[in-house]
């Protein structure tokens, strides 16, 4: 029950776009005991249903830039495969380390940068607006 | 040229930071998208899941070929999370992100320190 609870937390936090993954590892670590490494696997399991359904949605809305995306995935696989065996083979007590330092990482950004991305969107609406101003007038 | 060595490069980098922590390759994709390809926010989001999906499907088979999987763990959370990622994705644009992404931002800092200290 609280496995499932943990679960609906981070599903909600992870479904408005701000990485549920990253606040489920340190929930269930710490509020359920898992292990560091399980904790892991956990997330990625959990997040493949979601994404999944997700990813349909906006195939049919043309969200996707496909043109770009083969390259990112190409590297990002051989990535995926180098990172999941230093995942593997490092000691739960160094990996807990470091992902404490990545969290924390990760923790500044959602405070900060996030911020920017807003805001440069704006900027760039504004700036198309003010450019159809000048063009009609 | 240059631009398809930045994708290949990007890619890496995400795949390796996913697959090393389980998590945050979406976070991290999507500001190399926006910032260095220029390409608009909500495509951004969009398109991160479509690169993250399949490399999370690798990792996860390599975990789970290394005999790191636990299925009464996975199973529950899982659930939560697909009934949790609708609720989230309802509550979208009805809460005040801005501030949500603030308060989520203290607490992985907080939970951070408290790992780093807790053995």
């Amino acid at each position: 029950m609280k496995l499932f609870i943990i679960g609906i937390l981070a599903g909600i936090i992870g479904g408005m776009g701000i990485g549920g993954g990253t606040i489920l590892i340190p929930g269930l670590t710490i509020f359920a005991s898992v292990e560091q490494h399980l904790a892991q696997s956990v997330n990625l399991l959990s997040f493949i249903p979601t994404a999944s359904i997700a990813l349909l949605y906006h195939l049919k809305q043309k969200n996707i830039m496909t043109n770009i995306i083969f390259y990112i995935i190409i590297s990002g696989l051989i990535g995926s495969f180098i990172g999941s065996y230093i995942s593997i083979y490092i000691n739960s007590y160094l990996l807990k380390k470091m992902f404490a330092m990545f969290l924390f990482i990760m923790g500044i950004y959602e405070i900060i940068s996030k911020q920017k991305i807003g805001e440069s969107k704006n900027e760039k609406t504004q700036n198309k607006k003010n450019k159809q101003e000048i063009q009609k007038k | 040229m240059a631009n398809r060595i930045n994708l290949l490069i990007i890619g890496f980098i995400t795949g390796i930071l996913n697959g090393l922590f389980g998590a945050g390759g979406g976070t991290i994709i999507v500001p190399f998208m926006v910032f260095l390809l220029g390409i608009e926010d909500h495509k951004a989001h969009a398109t991160a899941i479509s690169i993250i999906l399949p490399l999370t499907v690798l990792s996860s088979i390599i975990y789970i070929k290394n005999g790191i999987f636990n299925f009464p763990t996975t199973l529950n959370v899982t659930l939560g999370s697909v009934i949790g990622g609708l609720l989230g994705a309802f509550l979208l644009n009805k809460v005040p992100i801005k501030y949500l992404r603030k308060l989520f931002g203290i607490i992985m800092i907080i939970a951070s320190i408290r790992i780093w200290i807790i053995k």
